[in-house]
């Protein structure tokens, strides 16, 4: 898709962040059925169709250069939202080399990449960088390998070693987080980094999810769907700044629910990096308010059905408590009953 | 995984280093480099011939800045079933192979203060591309090279050249062997060992390690178990509505896949536990050659690795 950016669109204080009628329609629903529940919802991170979110293999969107722009906010503001433990080095080239070269080869209009041997040279028009380095020399570059292109990236990055048995969240790039901190969890385990999460480790979905990235393959990404909501289009939910957006969830109304409130969809990837052996896990967020989202008249009748049918574990792990309730209110005149195509596309 | 994930690459060296090993060149044809891979990695190598089709594990020995071509050495099995033969009888420069992307179940520990690298025979190819990332590297290591006699020392120059004074060698044949009880009563803490090469020389580390107090977690080895030869079984394959038979010399994950089957695997040498597949019913015994269920796990009766394991029985039904 070659979109039409957006620079000036905010995701804090005024925000003017909106979808257009053609990002609506590619917005990746996470509700397949009009039941949501947990499942281990892997699939191959594969071409998807055109025009989709998942056409290649890192979507670069209307939003691509305001969100960039909010990550250097972020990490003017708070810059241990990158962080790197010094052995993941070799990962980080991994990591800088499988996003340039998907970007350049995907997006060729707004990226380039010319090799020679070990020297590079990085091109990013619509955020006007140019750039020569010496590929594996870390001294070439303005910033570490993972920083530098992260910044010039969509979404969140976390980057796990393998060894012992486990996955290790030792580096990343967390800007835009659902209400966890890289600061925080940085060195920890893969369960204890999950160990928030409700109802999954009785359901065996971390030893299942671990013992499958463990074997991840080299060239055969994968990738799954995880959500909740956000009041306001904010990417920065993170515990480091609750004060800020905690209070929000108290001033949805039956009348702004539509506006305010927010599904935050994350299309989280897997790849096995080359070099390093590493795991890189990529977290893009995707925001669409409930009206958005409503002109879809299926999406209505379906998230109603799955709001109102959730688990009330999740609706307090997801943060929705407060809330949940006016949403599922506001969708109410929409939903006339009829059933759902099966499937999340709109019809 | 699937066969769809393999690259085809052109034999394009090959070379006698042993009397029993091949050091064998390949070089893409599907494009100008080979995927990038980290040291410890192996292919698994797709061998056609008119009756059969072998998938033999490999790791790689070539450095791994090096992406123009790949290196694997292949040692002559006196017991083999084919795949060895098969490489070291009819595979010549320009015969064309098939191979799976890389995988590495034998990565060094990346926190480690020191590594412990202990080789024996062929069980030094997958340290040749370690030595060539600790070569860059700050963190110490020392290699112990144990071989039958000098003529059997494989890339002993490429390893001198690498290591210099960390490589102290073993023959055999001159009374030389490793004192593992000197060699591992005196490493300082934060040391992870290494052992690639006969069953028996790991199950000495692994035991010689614990006994002085080495947590498991320090404790590295890969050994591909190639699938032995047994009798011949028949097995019915409870999804596919399939009854398989295996011959002697073939395994029950390749005469799976010979009638189309497709089971997910890695390694192909009991190791990676990928393979793992659920047994229905058996009527006989199952005997597994696998390095990764826990003998608790076998005793159970009801879980199976069919790339090394295979049944004397009258009747066997997979979950497949």
């Amino acid at each position: 898709m070659s979109a039409v950016f957006k620079p000036h669109e905010t995701f804090r204080n005024d925000f003017t962040f909106r979808n257009s009628p053609e990002a609506i329609r590619r917005f990746p629903l996470p509700f397949v059925d009009d039941q949501y529940m947990y499942s281990v919802n892997i699939e191959p991170h594969t071409a998807g169709p055109k025009g989709s979110v998942v056409e290649f293999a890192f979507d670069v969107d209307e939003h691509y250069v305001a969100e960039c722009r909010e990550r250097a906010l972020v990490l003017a503001a708070e810059p241990l939202r990158y962080q790197a433990l010094p052995h993941m080095m070799s990962a980080q080239w991994d990591c800088l080399e499988l996003i340039m070269e998907s970007l350049a080869r995907d997006y060729p209009v707004h990226f380039s990449l010319a090799k020679r041997a070990n020297r590079w040279h990085w091109i990013n028009r619509p955020l006007g960088i140019d750039q020569e380095f010496t590929f594996g020399d870390p001294s070439s570059l303005p910033r570490e390998p993972l920083d530098f292109i992260t910044r010039q990236a969509q979404g969140d990055f976390v980057v796990m070693d393998q060894r012992e048995g486990d996955l290790w969240t030792e580096a990343g790039m967390v800007t835009t987080p659902a209400d966890w901190s890289l600061d925080f969890d940085v060195g920890m385990t893969f369960k204890e980094w999950h160990g928030p999460v409700p109802l999954a480790h009785e359901l065996g979905v971390f030893d299942r999810a671990l013992k499958f990235l463990l074997n991840l393959r080299l060239g055969q990404p994968v990738r799954r769907l995880n959500w909740t909501m956000t009041v306001n289009p904010r990417l920065d939910t993170s515990p480091e700044n609750y004060p800020k957006w905690g209070p929000d969830r108290t001033t949805v109304t039956k009348q702004n629910a539509g506006d305010l409130v927010h599904l935050r969809v994350e299309m989280q990837g897997l790849w096995r990096l080359p070099r390093s052996n590493a795991v890189m896990f990529g977290i893009r967020c995707y925001l669409i308010s409930v009206r958005e989202l409503s002109t879809i008249p299926k999406w209505a009748r379906r998230v109603h059905r799955a709001l109102k049918g959730l688990h009330p574990a999740l609706v307090d792990y997801k943060g929705l408590t407060r809330y949940r309730d006016t949403v599922v209110e506001w969708l109410a005149p929409l939903d006339d009953g009829s059933p759902t195509t099966p499937g999340a596309a709109p019809d | 995984m699937s066969e769809a994930q393999t690259l085809e690459v052109e034999v394009t060296a090959i070379e006698q280093v042993t009397p029993l090993i091949k050091h064998f060149q390949l070089r893409p044809v599907f494009g100008e480099s080979m995927p990038a891979f980290s040291g410890g990695s192996h292919i698994v190598v797709v061998m056609r011939t008119p009756t059969r089709v072998y998938r033999n594990p490999y790791s790689l020995l070539s450095p791994p800045h090096r992406l123009d071509a790949y290196e694997i050495g292949v040692r002559r099995m006196e017991e083999s079933r084919g795949g060895s033969h098969f490489m070291h009888d009819r595979v010549r420069v320009g015969s064309r192979l098939e191979i799976a992307h890389p995988v590495n179940l034998f990565a060094l520990d990346k926190i480690a203060r020191k590594h412990v690298l202990i080789a024996g025979g062929i069980g030094i190819t997958p340290f040749m591309a370690h030595l060539e990332d600790l070569h860059e590297e700050r963190v110490p290591y020392e290699l112990h090279y144990s071989v039958r006699g000098r003529e059997h020392a494989a890339f002993l120059p490429r390893i001198l050249e690498r290591t210099g004074e960390r490589v102290r060698m073993y023959y055999d044949s001159e009374g030389q062997s490793i004192d593992f009880d000197g060699l591992l009563s005196n490493q300082p803490l934060g040391t992870h060992v290494y052992v690639c090469g006969p069953a028996g020389m790991i199950d000495k580390v692994a035991a010689t390690a614990r006994q002085w107090g080495w947590p498991d977690s320090h404790i590295h080895w890969e050994q591909f178990s190639a699938p032995p030869v047994g009798d011949a079984f028949d097995v019915f394959l409870a999804r596919s509505k399939l009854t398989v038979h295996v011959a002697p010399d073939q395994s029950l994950l390749e005469s799976i896949e010979a009638q189309g089957v497709e089971v997910p695997y890695l390694c192909r040498g009991g190791v990676c536990g990928f393979c793992q597949t659920r047994v229905l019913e058996v009527d006989g015994e199952l005997i597994h050659n696998d390095h990764f269920l826990s003998d608790a796990e076998k005793a159970k009766r009801n879980t199976i690795m069919p790339c090394v394991s295979r049944a004397r029985c009258k009747s066997l039904v997979l979950d497949l």
